[in-house]
């Protein structure tokens, strides 16, 4: 049973080997291949997740080689809820990603390059929440970012090289820190297994600790896009092709925000870097929505929106209490599944119109209403409609931060409200400009002026909506709404996440053994 | 275990140089400087490991005198990392200056935003003087047709008439000349003003 664990890892990478040794050819079989790996891995960790949720953290040993001294994969209700979701989210947008290419006549290339890399990604995520080894972790961030460098300059378009060159080159400085990282780990414990350095750096120096501390926290800070660290995202991201976007926005982010949950919850409890966090939260959460009111194109304003939601997250993770981290664990749950399909609507405009800024867009609401529903729907979600999941979400961290009292986590408190109008304006501008005003010239929904002089690619734009591609995207924005009615069992077991993660005992002893 | 002082400064001058070569706009630098760092840290990492001993092989060795295995593992597995992602680095190298004739980061958005708005508060000051030139020009005529007028009024008739009458249609063309210029040099100013209003539009220049 416990070597299921790897599954979720192993499945992808091994279809993108399969689809690279394929090239081009069997186009059906390929993008059958790519479903069913991410449809068996969406059941894998759903099984893990039950599995765990009753009966505490699973572990397997990589190679056979025993816990602290080998690599292994731990499966706890943390990893395997990210999983879960994740899983979830991947499968809807790889349907996406093959109606678009059917429908676009795409041959060749989408299959050949995207998909191998997009599973590599997959499987770097995957390997990431079940890592129980910094030294794993590294090597998925690795996968991760090798896959997302590859779909980021998707097609080597002029646009795309300028924002991967940002985006690689914060990668490249982010890994070497991790590394770095890493050597400063291993000189002061000598070991990199996540359960043995909770065990060894509660008698390390202070000082020593607090270097390790914010040397990871910097770097696992660069991932999630947090505050200072921010400014490589809105730039990098729009570009990508929409599905890659989708998945980087739900994601990459997310697997940041999961590293600092188990740094500060697993490897740090109670550290001073906690009041650090705030101030970064609030910054993080203040930034990045005055940014996505300042923006007229959709995706950049998303992108806005993306960086400064991660402040929600770090914010019930500074808290440090049960309801705190319960209800950062909620809100990452939703805002995965929100961001990506907002990302995946904004694909669909364009597919639609040829542009996504709001200047050049109008009347979608008439000529498209059910990319106008589609659109609706999360962007309210986003920005905290009652009775959706990201008011939930903030509602959660708000009581959180409500009972937890004081100067600072009450600020906190108001910033998150702030934000949330200041997204449900953001979002109701674009509402009103690119849907519900009258068409600007035009047929509806058609774009005003045209994108040529831009010297971006030249976008197909097309009228005809394959089923199976609304599907995906309403599928996922159901998804979405589904958090709420399951808001009950879902809190209840974001609560039983976060008690497990404060406990820090059943992580260890499941990985060491009951006797150490 | 003693300190090893050598190869820490040896990784502490690599790191050093790799970071001042990544803060460089070339991307060729970046590159360079992306190797030199990782080579930092990988020596860094083999030192955190502990003293040099012998080859860890399991049966040809005491166990006790062996080398650490686990870093020099780690190590092989970042070279590994860093060389593939060095030749992704490199082919994009590649491409942006197929593309553009460079291998220079260019300017983001946000940045370009800025720069054209800085322009545009430029190109509204410009508009602005040519308006009030354009304002002055017509009233500096205006006084010299009232004054033609004056004269053409003390100077009775007669002969001069007809000749002062061309004289005046010469100075009414001139005038009409000299007004259209002045307004096309305006529209002019204002068509490069809403080009940069969108950064998308105007692209790089």
């Amino acid at each position: 049973m416990e070597s299921v664990i790897s599954v979720p890892v192993l499945l992808p990478l091994l279809a993108a080997g399969v689809k690279l040794a394929i090239g081009g050819r069997l186009r059906r079989l390929q993008s059958l291949i790519s479903v069913v790996t991410l449809a068996v891995t969406v059941v894998v960790s759903m099984l893990l997740l039950v599995e765990v949720d009753a009966h505490g953290p699973m572990v397997t040993s990589l190679g056979g080689w025993p816990a602290p001294l080998g690599i292994c994969l731990v499966a706890d209700r943390l990893s395997t809820l990210m999983l879960v979701v994740s899983s979830s989210v991947t499968l809807c947008v790889m349907a996406y990603s093959v109606v678009n290419a059917y429908a676009d006549q795409e041959h060749d290339a989408p299959m050949a390059i995207f998909h191998p890399a997009f599973l590599v990604m997959i499987a770097g995520v995957a390997d990431a929440f079940l890592s129980g080894d910094l030294f794993n972790l590294f090597v998925a961030f690795e996968m991760l970012l090798s896959g997302s460098y590859v779909l980021l300059t998707f097609g080597g378009t002029l646009s795309r090289i300028r924002a991967g060159a940002t985006y690689t080159v914060m990668g490249l400085a982010s890994s070497m820190l991790f590394l770095f990282a890493l050597a400063i780990v291993y000189a002061a414990t000598g070991t990199l297994s996540i359960a043995q350095l909770a065990v060894r750096f509660a008698t390390l120096d202070v000082h020593v600790k607090l270097l390790v501390e914010l040397t990871l926290l910097l770097t696992f800070a660069i991932k999630a896009a947090i505050f200072p660290m921010s400014a490589w995202l809105p730039d990098s991201y729009p570009t990508a092709p929409a599905p890659a976007t989708a998945v980087f926005a739900g994601l990459l982010t997310k697997v940041g925000v999961y590293s600092i949950i188990r740094l500060e919850a697993l490897l740090f409890p109670g550290g001073p870097v906690a009041t650090l966090l705030m101030y970064v939260a609030l910054a993080t959460m203040l930034v990045g929505v005055l940014g996505a009111v300042a923006q007229t194109d959709i995706k950049r304003m998303l992108s806005f929106t993306l960086v400064s939601h991660i402040g929600y997250m770090v914010f019930g993770v500074a808290l440090s209490t049960v309801q705190g981290l319960a209800g950062a664990v909620f809100y990452v749950v939703h805002h995965i599944t929100v961001q990506t399909s907002l990302f995946l609507v904004t694909g669909l405009i364009e597919r639609r119109t040829g542009s996504t800024s709001v200047n050049r867009l109008g009347g979608l609401m008439r000529a498209t209403p059910l990319i106008a529903v589609l659109f609706f729907v999360p962007a309210m979600n986003l920005s905290g409609i009652p009775p959706m999941s990201g008011f939930l979400g903030k509602l959660a961290l708000v009581q959180a931060g409500l009972s937890e009292g004081g100067p600072l986590p009450l600020t906190l408190v108001a910033a998150g409200l702030v934000t949330s109008l200041l997204t449900l304006y953001a979002v109701a501008k674009v509402w009103g400009k690119a849907f519900w005003r009258a068409p600007q010239g035009g047929p509806a929904g058609a774009v005003v002026e045209s994108d040529e002089s831009t010297g971006a690619d030249a976008i197909v734009t097309t009228t005809a909506m394959p089923a199976p591609l609304l599907g995906a995207t309403a599928a996922l924005v159901a998804l979405g709404l589904s958090f709420t009615v399951l808001a009950g069992p879902l809190s209840s077991l974001a609560e039983r996440t976060a008690g497990e993660l404060m406990a820090r005992d059943p992580y260890i002893s499941a990985v060491l053994g009951r006797g150490m | 275990m003693s300190i090893a002082l050598l190869p820490l400064a040896a990784s502490g001058t690599l790191i050093a140089t790799g970071v001042t070569l990544l803060l460089e706009r070339s991307l060729v630098r970046v590159l360079a400087g992306v190797i030199v760092l990782g080579n930092g840290i990988n020596l860094l990492i083999v030192t955190a490991g502990g003293d040099a001993g012998s080859p860890p092989l399991l049966g040809r060795f005491e166990p006790e005198r062996m080398a650490d295995p686990l870093p020099q593992a780690m190590v092989l597995t970042a070279i590994v990392i860093t060389l593939g992602v060095s030749a992704f680095l490199l082919a994009m190298v590649h491409r942006s200056w197929q593309l553009t004739g460079s291998d220079e980061v260019q300017d983001d958005t946000e940045d370009r935003r800025v720069r054209l708005r800085a322009r545009r508060g430029e190109l509204v000051d410009a508009v602005r003087a040519r308006r009030e030139a354009y304002r002055r020009l017509v009233a500096e005529q205006r006084a010299e047709l009232a004054g033609l007028g004056t004269e053409h009024a003390r100077h009775a008739q007669g002969a001069q008439d007809a000749q002062e009458r061309a004289q005046r249609k010469r100075l009414r063309a001139r005038q009409r000349e000299s007004r259209r210029e002045m307004r096309q040099a305006i529209r002019a100013e204002r068509e490069r003003q809403a080009l940069a209003i969108d950064p998308e539009l105007e692209g790089d220049d």
